[in-house]
Formats: structure tokens, C-alpha cells, sequence
């Protein structure tokens, strides 16, 4: 869907980005990930031409954007930015219209889809398509800026840490909307972030930057579980080992051995436990059930499906032994 | 009291100067406007120009107003324009260029650089994202420029009585001249109310033009005025 081949920026003697190549397939969120400075904004400037590159090539859906106009190739591409940059003297509706407006299509048609989009982003068009900017919060900002981006049904989206200025607990609210919303529009999104949790959260793949140039690009399991340098390595964290609980679910660790009966770890009020063992779903994290498991002093959890049927056991050791299955044991 | 009666014997004498001195200062207003918003929204993006612009503003601000009449005289004869209402425009159209320009491209250079890349991130072209976000955005700091361009142009059109361009000035020469108080007191209070009272109006006018989005406070009340109807 997107190519990019040896692309190169100078800024007069700095190299901003150098020899940067990689794919990302349709439907795919690819995070470009990285320190401050490290190029990855830059990269993503150049794919709509708000930055020109020196060299290299960008192709999306097999054609080379160089040969397109830079107006048109922006107004193809849904672009989100941190700031989210709401124009305060239009209202919300006429936010979300700008591009199709700028493209010529029909009023009503697209006043009808700024309404949907409004549906799609959780916001209850009755109530905000009316409303100013200046009237919302950072998060249903950010919201209307996602929809905006959508409105027009670009196959790609652009994101600049779409999320960085929205408070932490409102963020995990939003990313998880916006993986639901991905699934709903299936659009090939590039996101730049240096937040590696969110990265790990929200990415197909990712490109991990560091002095212009890709150090790693993989799953996200790659960069956890087998950096290929140092510098990947020290950037995941010392915990990244631990990071891949994120990427896990239940399902992965579903086991039929029953557990011995009355097995406790030390400590815990083995009459209470007895009668209240966890239980979860198979798409729950590991994080979240590890981190219950170790709460609640238990070693395992039932696992039911969605109609409440049980289907499995989740032990404590499984989740351990998988969390250090295909690792790199050391770097250099 | 002397003086209130002379306005009230002569209204109609006042209201015809009224009018020769509001429409010299509207058209020098006017078309002062036209350039100023467009030299401010050129030069808001060079800030070495801008310096330049604001600083040659700023020096024509400073030539006194019977200086600039005078100077004008031998310059606009050469036209056949030597006096009257000519070299008045000219010279208030002149003066009201710093505050108009200024706020302008204050107003637009100071813009969050995120509404500017969020347009053209979207495929605005610099017409569109002029027309659609920044001037709109721009409107109250320019209005306020406006304002007071023509508050100063109010006074200083009196002087322009001198090169026989009519308005309320002239009641003040000729009160000077004839060493009548009434007539020069009357001058000078209407002129004073018109400058208060075209505040006022340009006022209205700002807060027309301001896009409701730019103002909270008048959202709140709408949104109040919603809930109670």
C-alpha cells in the first residue's frame, strides 16, 4: 500500500533522515517510533509533502506521490496532528466538512457524514455537530480531529502523536477507540509516537528510529522480544520483556490441565480463594489477568467464553513460560 | 449654554460639516482598510520586511498633520489638487495605515501555527486558508486597528479644514478666527462625540464580524438562551 524507498531529507547540512525504506500493507497502523529529533515526524511530513524529500520515492498504492499535485495528495491523505489544529471559527460540522468541501462534494451529503463520522468517534451528533472548538474538551477535540481526517475516505491516514497531548487516562480511552474505530474503516495508518506502550498498543508494525535512519522495523514482538541492537534494546526498556504481556491474550495460554486442587501460592486466605477463583475472557490481556493473578495470591484463573461457558485454565506458569518463548537471550 | 444654542440655531450648518467630515474619514478609512489588511497579511509571513513596513508606518504616524497638509499642497498641484478634499483623504488615509497594518499582521503572524499546519496538511491553498481560517481568526485584533485609525482620523480631519476641505473644522478655525468661543467649543464637542460614537458603532460592527466560535462568553449566553427557550 505504501512504499518507501531510500528516501533522504537535508536540512542544509543536517541529515534529518537518511536512507529510510519500508512497506506498510492495507489496513496496517505502522508506527514510526523514536527519541526526539530522531526523524520520524519528518518521514511523515514527506508521505503528504508538508515536507519536500531531497530523495527516494514514496509510492502509495503503487504510484509514486512525486507526480502528483501537492494539493491534491494532501487532500487524499487524512492528517492528524498533537495539536489537533480545530479551526475555532467553524463549528464542528463544518470542521469535519473541510476536505470534502475543499473537494467539491455535495452539502448534504456531506453534512450527513459528518454526522455519522461524529456516531463513529463516540460523540453524539445531536449534541456536538452545532458546538465551537472552544466548547470541548482536549480528548473530544481530538475526537472531532479523527473524524475530520476521515471525512473525505482517504485510504491513508496520517497521525502525529494524534494522542501525545491528552491526559493518560483519557488516552487509553481514545487509543482503544481508535483501534476499534481502525477496525471499522480499515484504513493504512502511519502514527508517529515516542511513547513505546502506546506503540506496542496501537502498531501492526513498527519503525524504530534513531539519527535518521530505521534501527529495527518489525512487530511489535520483534522489538520487544528480539531487538537486533543494543540501542533497540535500551530503547524498549529494561521491562521489555515484560511489555509482551501486553500483546498477549488469554487465548494464547489457554490450557485443559486442570490445576491441582487447593494449590495456593504462600500467603493467600486459601479458604476465600477457594470459592472465588478469577476468571476471565480469552481476549483479556495477560497483563491485566497476570497482574489480577498476583493480586488475588492465585496461581491460575477459569477461562469462559463470551456466553459464560467454560472453556479453559489460564496458569500463572504458562503465562510466565510464554513470555520467554522466542526471545533473543542477549544483544552484542 | 451659549454654546448649545449655537448647535441647536445651527443644525443645519453643523449636520452638512457633520457629514463632509465622516465621509472624508470613511473613504480614507475605506480604502485604507483595503491596503492595510493586504500589506499586513503580506508581510506577515518576512519578518525582516515587517520591520521595515511597521517602521515606515510608524515614521509617517509621526509627521505632524498642518506639516503633511502643507507638504501635500505643492505636491498634489502639480494635479491640480492643491486643496480640498483630496490631499484630506491622502493625508488620513496616510495615517491610518500603522494602526491597521500593525494589527493585522500581529493578528496573523501570531496565529497557532497548528491551524496553519493543520490547512495545509488538509490541501488548503494559501487563498482558501486565508479566506477560511486566518482572516476570520484575524477579525477582532483587525477591527480593533480599524477602530482606532478612525478615531485618530476623526481628529485629525478637523485640521484638514485648513486646506479647505470642509467638516467640523472649520467651525473651530472660525471660532478661532473670529474669537467666538461658541462656535469653536461646538466643533470641538461634536467632533469629540462622533470619535466616542464611532467606536461604539465599529464596536458592533467587531463583534458582528467576529466568528461566534472566537467568542465564549457570547457562546454561553446562546447556549443559555437555548436551554431557557
Amino acid at each position: 500500500m505504501i512504499q518507501i524507498e531510500n528516501l533522504n531529507k537535508q536540512f542544509g547540512a543536517v541529515t534529518a533522515v537518511e536512507d529510510v525504506s519500508f512497506n506498510v500493507e492495507e489496513g496496517q497502523i505502522c508506527v514510526l517510533l523514536g527519541p526526539s529529533g530522531c526523524g520520524k515526524t519528518t518521514t511523515l511530513k514527506m508521505i503528504n509533502r508538508l515536507i519536500t524529500p531531497t530523495s527516494g520515492t514514496i509510492r502509495i498504492n503503487g504510484r509514486d506521490t512525486s507526480e502528483l499535485d501537492s494539493v491534491t495528495l494532501k487532500r487524499s491523505i487524512g492528517y492528524v496532528i498533537q495539536q489537533v489544529g480545530l479551526f475555532p471559527n467553524m463549528t464542528v460540522e463544518e470542521n469535519i466538512c473541510v476536505v470534502p468541501d475543499l473537494l467539491g462534494w455535495d452539502k448534504s451529503k456531506s453534512r450527513k457524514r459528518a454526522g455519522e463520522l461524529l456516531e463513529v468517534v463516540a460523540l453524539d451528533p445531536a449534541k456536538f455537530l452545532k458546538r465551537y472548538p472552544c466548547e470541548l474538551s482536549g480528548g473530544q477535540q481530538q475526537r472531532i480531529g479523527v473524524a475530520r481526517a476521515l471525512a473525505a475516505d482517504p485510504p491513508v491516514m496520517l497521525m502525529d502523536e494524534p494522542f501525545g497531548a491528552i491526559d493518560p487516562i483519557n488516552r487509553e480511552v481514545i487509543q482503544d477507540e481508535f483501534r476499534r474505530i481502525q477496525r471499522l474503516v480499515n484504513k493504512t495508518v502511519l502514527f508517529v509516537s515516542h511513547d513505546i506502550d502506546e506503540a506496542v498498543k496501537m502498531a501492526d508494525c513498527v519503525a524504530l528510529f534513531h539519527n535518521g535512519k530505521i534501527q529495527q522495523f518489525g512487530s511489535s514482538d520483534d522489538l520487544l522480544a528480539r531487538p537486533n541492537s543494543e540501542f533497540v534494546a535500551n530503547f524498549m526498556g529494561g521491562d521489555r520483556i515484560m511489555k509482551r504481556l501486553r500483546l498477549l491474550r488469554a487465548a494464547d495460554v489457554l490450557s485443559k490441565i486442570a490445576p491441582r486442587q487447593h494449590m495456593q501460592i504462600v500467603g493467600s486466605s486459601s479458604g476465600i480463594a477457594a470459592h472465588s477463583h478469577l476468571i476471565v475472557k480469552p481476549g483479556d490481556d495477560l497483563r491485566q489477568v497476570l497482574s489480577q493473578l498476583l493480586g488475588r495470591g492465585q496461581d491460575w484463573a477459569l477461562c469462559n467464553d463470551c456466553d459464560g461457558r467454560f472453556i479453559g485454565y489460564v496458569h500463572q506458569a504458562d503465562i510466565l513460560a510464554r513470555l520467554v518463548q522466542n526471545i533473543t537471550p542477549a544483544v552484542h | 449654554m451659549e454654546t448649545l444654542r449655537f448647535i441647536q440655531e445651527n443644525g443645519g450648518l453643523i449636520s452638512l460639516l457633520l457629514g463632509q467630515h465622516l465621509l472624508i474619514v470613511a473613504i480614507a478609512v475605506g480604502l485604507a482598510i483595503l491596503t492595510g489588511v493586504s500589506v499586513g497579511v503580506a508581510i506577515s509571513q518576512h519578518p525582516r520586511t515587517r520591520r521595515w513596513v511597521l517602521a515606515f508606518a510608524a515614521v509617517l504616524m509621526t509627521i505632524p498633520s498642518a506639516a503633511l497638509f502643507g507638504l501635500m499642497i505643492p505636491v498634489l498641484s502639480q494635479i491640480g489638487y492643491g486643496i480640498g478634499v483630496v490631499p484630506a483623504v491622502i493625508a488620513l488615509f496616510l495615517y491610518a495605515q500603522l494602526p491597521i497594518i500593525r494589527n493585522t499582521t500581529t493578528a496573523i503572524s501570531n496565529i497557532d501555527p497548528a491551524l496553519r499546519e493543520a490547512a495545509i496538511g488538509m490541501g488548503m491553498s494559501t487563498g482558501q486558508r486565508l479566506r477560511k481560517v486566518e482572516l476570520p481568526v484575524a477579525v477582532p485584533l483587525i477591527m480593533a486597528g480599524v477602530r482606532m485609525a478612525t478615531v485618530i482620523n476623526i481628529g485629525i480631519a478637523a485640521i484638514a479644514a485648513y486646506i479647505g476641505a470642509g467638516g467640523l473644522g472649520s467651525l473651530i478655525i472660525r471660532g478661532i478666527a473670529q474669537s467666538d468661543t461658541r462656535q469653536l467649543l461646538a466643533g470641538a464637542i461634536v467632533i469629540s462625540v462622533i470619535a466616542i460614537a464611532a467606536d461604539y458603532a465599529l464596536y458592533g460592527l467587531q463583534r458582528l464580524l467576529t466568528p461566534n466560535g472566537l467568542n465564549k462568553n457570547k457562546l454561553a449566553t446562546g447556549r443559555m438562551k437555548e436551554v431557557t427557550t
